[in-house]
């Protein structure tokens, strides 16, 4: 999917409107290996541009995942307290994390493209 | 007939075992006990009616249940254990010995002083070498393990602030530290920042500097670090945070590389906690119980826990209350009384001399190790160690063999694993540490093991380490079953359902 922005710290980003989608990739997914838990924040929460805004625990490690863009959390994806596996089955679709109503619309633009993300993969692995 | 065609569950030797639970049988029972002579049980009303579910089984089917779980486990007393970033080394039979003296086993903290000057004469003695190997003028015995003995530093750091009307919000920590060191600064009220490493493996000094202010209470620091790695910088890194008006926090847990040859005071630390589980032999996983007595500097040595022990003409007595400015009580009675015993007997008999080799031995072992391992292992960082050494999995790339993989083929192979993923700064890590334990042989055989296990990636037998482990008590268990949905009690099997 090409409107997806990326993090050197492995989120994804999607803008629908002044709502940003985030989670984390598929490159990510396959670093952690699978999934058992993902602490979400609070409906309401404002966070900073890569501030730690949920944490994700696999059998090998617990990482923090970082807002790749600003805002304020208007929704965060239930389903992952019972099925945490989804992170690892649908990373970039039904694994989302939390939706964050953007007030800094250029945050979006600075994140990394899929060709840019893409390339930055093959550097560091 | 069960699906190995034999009733039993056993394999030879290897003995299937079922939970006490699960063997238990009502009225039946180990012990003889006299029937009550009155009804009058005087407990008002509130005796319990029903049973309490405890199992019933004869003495020998629970010595023998415990007795096939311990032959189930893998011990340092049945070989090499080079798990990472614990110390798993040798407890010598002699402090076994003496911490079963009668003198030593048989007191209580309760009995009166004049009774027990042995014990605390002991905890004085052990109190002193603490002092004397890490260069420090103060101590805090009562801590109860690493973490305890970290939150007891932390305390002390925080009043110390506190008492200057200088109250700081942040505590740094270096991003390959264990992570207690977070969970600590967090539980003592402060955020945490991570300070990353060099290329080196090392702190980054610069980076240091830049995260170093006004706001910053503490820098926690493991030297050597988390990857098996001094802090050359160390002075350096010292002199950067006491300048900006923080203390230095030295999380201990890799004393045992410098013991007798390097003394943390001499390096700047304001306090440090120290495992006797690690660095002096006492029991360590399964148990132990730990110990975690902090040495505390000059300023911070006001704020020690209670209690203490002084000795004066009158002989040893403990200051059960302080000043005011002392943190109050950390845990009930004066520390881990049985642990004091072991690790004081392995000074004693070792000697300081002895106490270096320890050090010098534990850091030539890591070395051998990573020397004989590099050219089919890839070392996570260039150059030498200290107590343990790092390897990625660089060299399990295109295999089809991950880490994990490769650490249940060891389990095949007779050894318990290293420990793996962890650093989380390197890539699928593998964290070995032999300890002072092990002899140039019994390294040799391990050498020669994981060399072969290498080979075998190599040539392309990935199906067969997805296998391993085949010859443990289970198989490959399911760990994300374990972690998404963990059974975390036996329940009896339900009556109804069950007819």
């Amino acid at each position: 999917m090409s409107d997806l922005r990326f993090t050197k710290d492995h989120e994804w980003v999607r803008l629908d409107g002044d709502v940003a989608v985030v989670g984390i990739t598929d490159y990510a997914q396959e670093q952690l290996g699978d999934v058992v838990f993902v602490e979400l924040p609070a409906v309401g929460k404002t966070v900073a541009q890569g501030e730690e805004t949920a944490v994700v625990e696999s059998v090998k490690a617990a990482s923090e995942v970082y807002a790749a863009v600003g805002g304020e959390v208007v929704e965060i994806n239930e389903s992952l307290g019972a099925e945490p596996g989804i992170v690892n089955s649908d990373p970039t679709g039904a694994g989302w994390f939390v939706k964050l109503k953007v007030t800094k619309r250029d945050e979006f633009d600075t994140l990394m493209d899929k060709a840019t993300y893409d390339a930055y993969l093959a550097e560091i692995s | 007939m069960s699906e190995r065609g034999i009733t039993t569950e056993h394999r030879a030797l290897m003995l299937e075992e079922p939970l006490i639970f699960e063997q238990g049988a009502e009225g039946r029972t180990g012990v003889d006990l006299p029937r009550p002579q009155t009804d009058d049980d005087r407990l008002g009303g509130v005796a319990r009616r029903g049973p309490i579910g405890l199992p019933g089984l004869s003495e020998p089917q629970v010595v023998r249940h415990f007795t096939r779980l311990s032959q189930k486990n893998y011990a340092i007393d049945m070989g090499l254990y080079p798990l990472g970033s614990c110390t798993m080394k040798h407890n010598p039979r002699l402090n076994e010995r003496l911490a079963r003296l009668p003198g030593l086993a048989d007191i209580h903290p309760l009995q009166p002083e004049s009774t027990v000057q042995g014990g605390l004469e002991l905890i004085d003695r052990l109190a002193h070498w603490l002092k004397t190997l890490t260069g420090m003028p103060a101590v805090a015995m009562s801590p109860a393990a690493g973490a305890h003995g970290e939150l007891c530093g932390l305390m002390t750091i925080r009043a110390a602030l506190e008492d200057r009307g200088d109250t700081r919000a942040r505590v740094l920590v270096p991003e390959s530290a264990h992570g207690t060191n977070p969970a600590t600064a967090t539980l003592c009220g402060y955020s945490v920042s991570a300070v990353p490493a060099n290329r080196n493996g090392r702190i980054d000094l610069a980076a240091l500097e830049t995260a170093l202010s006004a706001d910053v209470a503490a820098l926690m620091l493991t030297n050597p670090n988390t990857c098996g790695l001094f802090e050359d910088d160390i002075l350096a890194v010292a002199d950067a945070v006491h300048t900006a008006g923080a203390f230095v926090y030295v999380d201990g847990a890799n004393f045992n590389a410098l013991v007798g040859r390097v003394r943390p005071g001499d390096l700047g630390a304001d306090a440090m906690h120290i495992n006797l589980h690690k660095t002096f032999s006492t029991p360590h996983g399964g148990g132990g119980p730990g110990s975690g007595p902090v040495v505390l500097s000059e300023e911070l040595a006001p704020y020690a826990p209670l209690p203490w022990v002084v000795h004066d003409d009158a002989g040893f007595r403990l200051v059960e209350h302080g000043d005011g400015k002392e943190l109050g009580r950390m845990k009930a009675f004066h520390g881990q009384m049985g642990m004091f015993v072991r690790a004081l007997a392995y000074m004693m008999s070792h000697g300081a001399d002895g106490l270096r080799q320890v050090a010098d031995d534990a850091v030539l072992n890591a070395n051998y190790l990573l020397a004989r391992l590099s050219d089919v292992l890839t070392p996570a960082y260039p150059g030498s160690c200290m107590h343990e050494c790092l390897f990625d999995d660089e060299f399990l790339k295109g295999t089809g063999v991950t880490t994990l993989d490769f650490a249940k083929a060891l389990i095949d192979a007779g050894y318990h694993p290293m420990t793996m993923y962890f650093p989380l700064v390197v890539q699928g890590a593998l964290l070995m540490e032999p300890t002072e334990s092990e002899s140039k042989d019994s390294l040799d055989r391990f050498i020669e093991t994981t060399r072969a296990l290498a080979q075998r990636a190599r040539d392309g037998d990935a199906a067969w380490f997805h296998a391993c482990p085949q010859f443990a008590p289970r198989r490959r268990l399911d760990e994300t079953s374990a972690a998404r949905k963990p059974v975390l009690r036996w329940r009896p099997p339900d009556k109804d359902a069950a007819a």
